[in-house]
């Protein structure tokens, strides 16, 4: 890998950050209505004095990039502004509550990665009726959208078999995990299809390739052929789409978290956003836009870690 | 020819192969015996089978396909060999060269990696020592920067490295045959020349016996020791490379020889075989070389002609061409 191309990706995550946090900010202020009023996050009517020691705090008045500079810097040092709503900074509301959605993220990402692979491996090597099994779950699994997945679950494990609990999100370790394995398995689901399916065609193509031709010709052994060629070769596309996933699990965190009761992130941008509290709704996506980007970033220099023709900019 | 038992014995070999609907005939009828050290040279158009014909003493044809007649390696039949047994015949016995080393060589892995696996994953030698007998063989075809050339990847060497990377990693397996699949029809002329010295320098030090498959008739003479013509799937003509200019008996052969363009040679234009070349599932009855032929009778049409003694070597025709000379030195 060379330090040229971690430059670049370094420079295109800070530079995506940046635009989103002008969006973020921007979509604020182009919000109907006074943001003064949003930001005290009320319909009644408030006090005049109130607005303006609000204008003040958030530097309202000022230029649109002198405001936002002051926001985004804000940001930066760890300071998210105050919440009128929970009466509470913001810093210490998305620190109370990051633990559970990364445990969840985290939990349906390994769940995305083992199945997925696993499941697009077994088909693709064993082939026929196995294959074709796989392929129609799969695509199936793919079409189901998280909030149904959560009702399914629920319906299922909490109706007709308890198996797992199916509300809030426990203590210890194993309380965690038994708390987060139906959530995590709701937002994995079709991310898990979607792996599976690019699994499947990535390791039928490196199957057919040349060099493992080479392999099996020299008498190295199968397992071997399989894990070092063809699982190899194959790992770009899977952890390119892989990638894609698990920051896409960020984004639908949310859902999983307010079907099942957990107390995260996502579940406090939603509450946030009834209750019309857009410093906490700001600080939260401008969170997750750096979630998403890192793990981008992330997936990007494995993959060219694992495939050094990635970095040298796709030329053989 | 020795008396003792060949190193390859290549007896009436048939390869079907599965299609859409049953199985057709790749490769119709081939006779091949290897001695041990000694190099032949199977030449063929594209499709004639030469390359099946290479694989299959490796066991490397596609899933479905169906290999009658014989096939020994040392007296072992190749066909009947265990998984295990393959494995072992694969890794210590019989190596192969490919034609396009930039396909047939890993590239996402090191060249390091490529070279040391074909002894530590296959054999089981520690890693180290692999690695001392790599870059042993490695200087022996003229790679002297071993270590640094083991850390690259395979897109940073030139075809010719790459494909002295393929050889010394075939040479690094201590096997008794070397199969080359046109080891250097993906290499610029200059660079054929270095890599085939190579090849021959190698196998004389070792005494190591070579199939060298190859569409290029002069430079099959110029490294084998004998040339074997493949037609359609069939071998069609056998004879010592010293022969081949003027003892062809074959008319295939012949017209082969007689379509080379040569140097000097501009007024007479290029002379092309008439007629185009048939791959080995669309053989007619009869000899398979008829339709093209201008010395074809009745016979020819009828009856499948099988190899036997003319001229210098052996010639699978009804009516071939024996020269003068040929008779003499015969």
């Amino acid at each position: 890998m060379t330090a040229s191309f971690l430059a670049t990706r370094l420079t295109m995550l800070v530079v995506t950050v940046l635009v989103a946090s002008l969006g973020i900010y921007g979509a604020f202020m182009l919000a109907p209505g006074d943001p003064a009023t949003l930001l005290v996050g009320g319909a009644r009517k408030p006090d005049p004095a109130v607005l303006d020691r609000i204008r003040a705090e958030y530097h309202l008045d000022d230029p649109f990039f002198a405001g936002w500079w002051h926001w985004f810097s804000g940001c930066l040092h760890g300071d998210f502004g105050r919440s009128l709503v929970y009466r509470d900074s913001v810093g210490h509301l998305i620190g109370e509550r990051a633990g559970d959605t990364f445990a969840l993220v985290a939990y349906a990402a390994v769940l995305v990665l083992v199945l997925g692979t696993a499941i697009g491996t077994v088909a693709a090597l064993r082939g026929g009726r196995t294959e074709a099994l796989l392929t129609a779950a799969t695509s199936g699994v793919m079409a189901v959208p998280t909030f149904i997945m959560s009702v399914l679950l629920i319906w299922v494990f909490a109706v007709e078999l308890p198996w797992f609990p199916v509300y809030g999100s426990g203590t210890g370790f194993g309380g965690t995990l038994s708390h987060l394995t139906l959530p995590a398995v709701a937002l994995a689901v079709s991310w898990v299809g979607y792996v599976a399916q690019v699994t499947r065609t990535s390791v039928r193509t490196e199957l057919r390739g040349e060099h493992v031709e080479t392999a099996r010709s020299r008498g190295v052994p199968e397992s071997v052929v399989i894990r070092r060629h063809v699982l190899r070769n194959a790992s770009g596309p899977i952890f390119a789409v892989s990638g894609v996933g698990i920051a896409g699990l960020i984004a639908t965190t949310a859902v999983a978290e307010q079907a099942f009761g957990i107390g995260g992130l996502g579940a406090l941008m939603i509450d946030a956003a009834l209750k019309q509290d857009l410093a906490v709704v700001q600080a939260v996506s401008l969170l997750f836009v750096v979630l998403f980007v890192a793990v981008n970033t992330v997936v990007d220099l494995v993959s060219a870690a694992l495939d050094p023709r990635t970095a040298q900019g796709g030329s053989r | 020819m020795s008396a003792a038992a060949p190193l390859l014995d290549i007896r009436g070999l048939r390869i079907d192969l599965p299609t859409g609907a049953g199985s057709a005939t790749a490769v119709h009828r081939v006779d091949l015996a290897l001695a041990a050290g000694e190099a032949a040279a199977l030449v063929g158009e594209s499709g004639s089978g030469k390359s099946l014909t290479a694989r299959s003493v490796l066991r490397l044809l596609p899933p479905g396909a169906e290999v009658h007649g014989e096939l020994r390696f040392a007296g072992e039949s190749v066909p009947g060999m265990s998984r295990t047994r393959l494995r072992e015949f694969r890794a210590g016995e019989v190596a192969m060269v490919f034609q396009d080393p930039r396909a047939h060589i890993n590239p996402a892995r090191s060249v390091g990696d490529f070279l040391v696996e074909g002894l530590t994953a296959a054999r089981g030698v520690p890693v180290r020592e692999a690695r001392r007998r790599v870059e042993a063989v490695l200087q022996e075809v003229g790679i002297p920067d071993a270590e640094r050339r083991m850390r690259q990847r395979p897109g940073e060497l030139s075809g010719g490295l790459l494909q002295r990377v393929m050889i010394a990693a075939a040479l690094a397996a201590e096997p008794k045959l070397l199969l080359a699949d046109e080891p250097t029809t993906a290499l610029d002329v200059t660079t054929q020349e270095e890599v085939m010295a190579i090849v021959t320098e190698a196998r004389e030090a070792r005494g190591l016996a070579m199939l060298f498959i190859t569409h290029d008739l002069e430079l099959a003479a110029a490294v084998c020791d004998r040339v074997v013509v493949m037609y359609a799937g069939s071998t069609v003509e056998e004879l010592p490379s010293g022969a081949l200019h003027h003892g062809a008996a074959h008319p295939y052969t012949r017209a082969l020889l007689a379509s080379r363009p040569s140097v000097g040679d501009t007024a007479s234009g290029l002379r092309a075989i008439a007629g185009r070349p048939l791959s080995g599932f669309e053989v007619p009855a009869g000899c398979s070389f008829a339709p093209r032929c201008p010395r074809a009778r009745d016979a020819c049409r009828t009856d499948t002609p099988l190899l036997r003694a003319a001229g210098t070597g052996t010639s699978a025709c009804h009516y071939p061409h024996i020269t003068e000379e040929a008779e003499q030195r015969a």
